[in-house]
């Protein structure tokens, strides 16, 4: 009797394995995304000088009192192009300001890239050296963060914002963060 | 023939040197600051690369960070607040060592159970000699 049940544990624990491994592929988890630490935390503190030369400087005051999406991006990455259209649905259809921080960019090549792609952004901020970048705690672009009425970083995402993510995660925070 | 030994040497020899992510602008003229941002650099992940820590790693935030190490450095952080400061702001992921706390009790205790359920199997086994021929 025993040593039958001893016989089964390989299988067992290759069973739970399997389990274990096929669970995130599964539900679409990408190991190479990483939560983010600042989840839950106040935004740092920054001050980005305009990106566009007519444009408003960005800093932390602008955020105050209101929920508002933060969206690093640059001209020179291809992925950020594809969720333009959905940060300009979240500015013109959900109502909430949509902030954008330009990462390691020239404003010469910004300018045409935002014509070419649309401007949701009530301010863009110039992140030249990525300092304010490794203040939020990002590791690329593009990365984009609702934060709530009270300045709580509430959400991160890595990679571009597609319908998927659009309505499985950002349309129902949106929705509690306006409210 | 002298000479491809010769060639296949020099390569041995130079080729670790050329696998420095280092630039020679980022290098602080204080040694022994220079040689604390190196330690602490190889503590650190670089999340772009993920395999490497950004002592080695080519990556623009491998720079960045390594540049901001060293200013924390020059600042007058201590070692612990340089690493706090990156850890803070990427979690516990950036460290490549991950650190020993309740939350990652099971990362570090599941080896051990695994090599002490191991020795108990063994000891067991042992312990119980030849029944010779007895099958279940």
């Amino acid at each position: 009797m025993k040593p039958q049940i001893i016989r089964l544990i390989p299988l067992a624990v290759f069973v739970l394995l399997l389990a274990l491994f096929a669970a995130p592929l599964l539900r679409g988890v990408d190991p190479a995304k990483l939560e983010s630490a600042m989840i839950g935390r106040e935004i740092p503190d920054f001050i980005l000088p305009a990106a566009l030369p007519e444009g408003h400087h960005f800093d932390r005051d602008d955020l105050a009192g209101a929920p508002a999406i933060i969206n690093f991006f640059a001209s020179w990455c291809v992925p950020c192009q594809a969720e333009q259209p959905w940060l300009a649905k979240m500015a013109a259809e959900d109502g909430i300001a949509v902030y954008g921080i330009n990462y390691k960019d020239k404003p010469a090549a910004l300018a045409p890239w935002l014509e070419k792609h649309g401007n949701p952004f009530k301010a863009i901020g110039a992140d030249e050296e990525g300092r304010v970048a490794i203040e939020w705690g990002v590791y690329g672009v593009p990365e984009t963060f609702i934060i709530d009425r009270g300045g709580i970083i509430r959400l991160r995402h890595v990679g571009p914002v597609t319908e998927n993510e659009y309505r499985s995660m950002f349309k129902p925070l949106i929705t509690e963060v306006m409210k | 023939m002298m000479m491809r030994i010769f060639c296949m040497l020099a390569l041995c020899v130079f080729m670790p040197l050329a696998a420095h992510a280092v630039q020679p602008d980022e290098v602080l003229q204080d040694k022994v600051m220079e040689q604390r941002a190196r330690a602490i650099s190889k503590q650190l992940r670089c999340l772009v690369c993920q395999g490497e820590d950004i002592d080695e790693s080519a990556a623009g935030l491998a720079r960045d960070l390594r540049l901001l190490v060293r200013e924390r450095l020059v600042a007058g952080d201590s070692d612990a607040d340089v690493l706090n400061f990156i850890q803070t702001r990427y979690g516990d992921y950036v460290l490549m060592k991950p650190p020993v706390a309740p939350r990652t009790w099971v990362l570090w205790m599941t080896p051990l159970l695994v090599l002490g359920a191991g020795f108990v199997l063994v000891w067991r086994m042992l312990r119980r000699p030849a029944r010779k021929g007895a099958r279940s």
